[in-house]
C-alpha cells in the first residue's frame, strides 16, 4: 500500500514537513480542523477551547488509560478559511518547548485535497526529541512486554 | 563484527568476556528477532547480519509517521461519514 502520510526531516535541521493527501474535498478537510467535536474525534483529545481567528488560542486535554491528564495549548496567529492556519503548539509540563506550525490546505480536485504541515522547533535537539517520542514509546512497550514474558518464564 | 563477515558462535564469543552460553543465548534472541541470520556450512553455523531488518529498527522516524498516518486516516473516515450524512 502506498504511504499516504509523508515526513520529510532532513538531518541537522530544526524543522520538518508532514504532507498528506486526502480523499476529501478541501472544505471538509478544513472543517476537521475547525469544528471542536470533529477535532476531538480524530485527535483523540478533549477540546477545552478553540478560537478559530487571528489572535485566538486553543487548549486540548488528553487522558490516558491510567487516568493521567496531558494538556496541550497554542496561539493562532493566522486563520484563512480553506487556505492556511499558522499557530504555535506546546505540550504542557514537558521539556519539548514550543513549536511553530504552518498548516497549508490545498485543493487537488473537487474530491481530493492536500495538507502541508511545516513545523519549526526551537532547536535541532528539540525536533529530534519530538521525532523520537513515538519510537521511544514503542520501545518501552516492547520492553515491558519482554519483561512480562521473561518473568513468566522465570516462574515456570 | 558480524557486519563485516559471517562468524561462528565460537568466534563471536571469543571477543567477549561473557560466558559462552550467555553469548549463545543472545545470538539466539537476535536470530529470533531476525536481526541475525544463520547459514549452515558443514558442521558450523555462521551468523551474519540482516541489513534490511537492522534498517527497519534504525528508522526511528517510522513510528512518528505511523502516528500521524493513523490520525489522518481517522480524520478521513470521520469526514467521509460526515459528508454522506449531509
Amino acid at each position: 500500500m502506498e504511504r499516504k502520510t509523508k515526513i520529510n526531516a532532513e538531518d541537522g535541521k530544526q524543522e520538518l514537513m508532514i504532507t498528506r493527501e486526502f480523499d476529501l474535498p478541501l472544505e471538509l478537510l478544513f472543517k476537521a480542523y475547525v469544528e471542536s467535536d470533529i477535532v476531538e474525534q480524530w485527535m483523540g483529545t478533549k477540546v477545552l477551547k478553540l478560537e478559530n481567528k487571528r489572535h485566538g488560542s486553543y487548549q486540548f486535554e488528553t487522558t490516558d488509560p491510567q487516568g493521567n491528564r496531558y494538556g496541550f495549548n497554542g496561539v493562532i496567529h493566522e486563520f484563512s478559511p480553506n487556505q492556511k492556519i499558522t499557530r504555535t503548539f506546546e505540550m504542557e509540563n514537558t521539556h519539548f518547548g514550543v513549536q511553530l506550525e504552518f498548516l497549508e490546505f490545498e485543493k487537488l480536485t473537487d474530491d481530493t485535497s492536500k495538507l502541508n504541515m511545516h513545523v519549526i522547533y526551537e532547536s535541532v535537539a528539540h525536533r529530534d526529541q519530538v521525532l523520537k517520542l513515538p519510537f521511544a514509546q514503542g520501545i518501552n512497550m516492547a520492553h515491558n512486554r519482554l519483561q512480562d514474558i521473561v518473568s513468566k518464564l522465570a516462574y515456570r | 563484527m558480524v557486519a563485516s563477515q559471517a562468524m561462528t558462535a565460537g568466534a563471536i564469543a571469543s571477543n567477549f568476556d561473557t560466558a559462552r552460553p550467555t553469548v549463545s543465548k543472545h545470538l539466539q534472541i537476535l536470530t529470533e528477532c531476525e536481526l541475525l541470520e544463520q547459514t549452515q556450512n558443514g558442521r558450523e553455523i555462521y551468523y551474519h547480519i540482516n541489513a534490511k531488518k537492522m534498517k527497519e529498527v534504525a528508522d526511528f522516524i517510522e513510528p512518528f509517521r505511523q502516528m500521524w498516518d493513523d490520525k489522518f486516516n481517522k480524520l478521513e473516515t470521520i469526514m467521509k461519514k460526515y459528508k454522506s450524512k449531509k
